[in-house]
């Protein structure tokens, strides 16, 4: 299931936590080589994990994470703002209708529809939160990923070169785009829908049968 | 007749003091119709600060009886991002529900819509209307408004950030050279094509530098942003 939670609850769910920052270790660190931080515990984690921003996580049947994202408001910190302004031509990228997206995670071995699951989130954030764009950092390798399940982003510029290169890059996302990612993903809006409102609503009933 | 938005955000830049601001919160409680509008900051050291509708008796109330320990809407919203229904909040605790007794005794309203504002070093702010319209009508209305309303938020908290005492530096609006490029290119009336052409990027990245620079401006769109602009020489055609 998809699951919203922002940093500051994320001690509720600790065998997601624990397997979220252990699996972004295996994709930024292992796997793409970037230069992050993995502490004593194995967990990734760097300065904007602790600017309490909104993850969403695909949660996997046995609570542990099978993929996630990463939000912060481009009116506060940002990566993008503070390590890529040489890809953006100097422009700080802030506006209350612009979040940022960062640290697009899949668990070793994730089903094929999470990264479409994921992407079918961040729509229903721009939706519903009545968002324009997400700004996000990524690789050459998401770029090719986020193609299949529909949701392109526009590189706004790149740093570096073939597998080194970290690109930054725009999505933008319509209703109809909604619908088509959460088909791809082989997913209802009314789950989806549902899902949302358990992670922002009190009171919604647990719908444990269907999800 | 009733300012327009845009109207509105063109007082709050003209604002010098928290008491213009406190003029732009009574226009923007006419603009949208609604019982009360307040902007509320709140600083890490638990210090407030704002402007608003609500009435004397009860800004004093709620300072008196440190009602930020138990107002949901501080401890629901507090350090996220994301714009609150009022009806989404945990409000069935004993003193809380006593606070929404009074809360709505004093006037503040039944129904209401907070958006969380983050500034630059962990600034926090909340901007808020309240009403007494059914549930569908306010979550018509929350539908309806939310754009227009994260905007007004947003614009709220940059002048309040300009006006902070002590505050140094340059002024948060400097627009950037490639700002400055993309509303000069529409100001001369290309279009967003002929514009991307001529600054060499896609018309995806000028989007972004124009949406950049509209909140820089604390403009409603892009054709407010460029009027904006103009008349304050930033961009010079």
């Amino acid at each position: 299931m998809l699951r919203y939670i922002y940093a500051s609850e994320l001690d509720n769910y600790p065998l997601l936590r624990d397997t979220m920052f252990r699996d972004r270790a295996n994709q930024f660190k292992d796997r793409l080589g970037w230069d992050v931080t993995v502490d004593e515990n194995g967990f990734e984690k760097d300065q904007y994990d602790e600017l309490n921003p909104l993850y969403v996580i695909w949660e996997r049947a046995d609570g542990r994470h099978g993929g996630s994202m990463r939000f912060l408001p481009t009116t506060g910190r940002t990566m993008v703002n503070e390590h890529f302004l040489h890809v953006t031509d100097g422009v700080e990228i802030r506006s209350g209708l612009i979040w940022e997206c960062t640290r697009f995670c899949l668990a070793p071995g994730a089903e094929g529809n999470v990264a479409g699951a994921l992407m079918l989130a961040g729509g229903e954030i721009m939706d519903r939160f009545s968002l324009d764009h997400f700004v996000g950092v990524f690789d050459a390798r998401m770029i090719r990923i986020y193609t299949r399940i529909g949701a392109k982003p526009t590189v706004l510029g790149t740093d570096g070169e073939g597998r080194e290169a970290i690109s930054v890059g725009l999505w933008e996302f319509s209703k109809e785009a909604k619908e088509l990612v959460a088909k791809r993903a082989g997913l209802t809006l009314a789950l989806s829908d549902h899902w949302f409102r358990q992670a922002f609503e009190r009171n919604v009933p647990q719908l444990a049968a269907i999800a | 007749m009733k300012a327009s938005v845009d109207t509105i955000l063109e007082q709050l830049e003209q604002a010098t003091a928290l008491e213009d601001m406190q003029a732009v919160a009574e226009a923007l409680r006419d603009r949208f119709n609604v019982s009360h509008v307040v902007y509320h900051w709140v600083s890490s050291s638990g210090e407030q600060y704002g402007c608003g509708t609500y009435s004397i008796e009860w800004v004093e109330r709620y300072l008196e009886k440190e009602y930020l320990r138990v107002d949901p809407v501080i401890t629901g919203c507090y350090n996220s991002f994301h714009p609150v229904d009022w009806k989404q909040l945990d409000w069935s605790g004993k003193a809380t529900r006593q606070f929404q007794k009074e809360a709505i005794e004093y006037g503040v309203g039944r129904q209401g819509y907070s958006i969380p504002t983050r500034g630059p070093n962990g600034q926090y702010a909340l901007f808020t209307v309240t009403d007494d319209r059914s549930d569908e009508e306010w979550e018509e209305f929350a539908e309806a408004n939310r754009r227009s309303l994260i905007i007004v938020a947003h614009a709220m908290n940059e002048k309040a950030l300009e006006l902070e005492p002590g505050r140094e530096g340059p002024p948060i609006t400097a627009l950037s050279p490639r700002e400055v490029d993309a509303i000069t290119c529409l100001a001369l009336g290309q279009s967003r094509a002929q514009a991307a052409q001529k600054l060499s990027i896609s018309e995806h990245t000028l989007r972004v530098y124009i949406e950049s620079a509209r909140h820089k401006l604390g403009a409603l769109n892009t054709t407010h942003a460029v009027a904006r602009a103009m008349q304050r020489g930033l961009i010079v055609v």
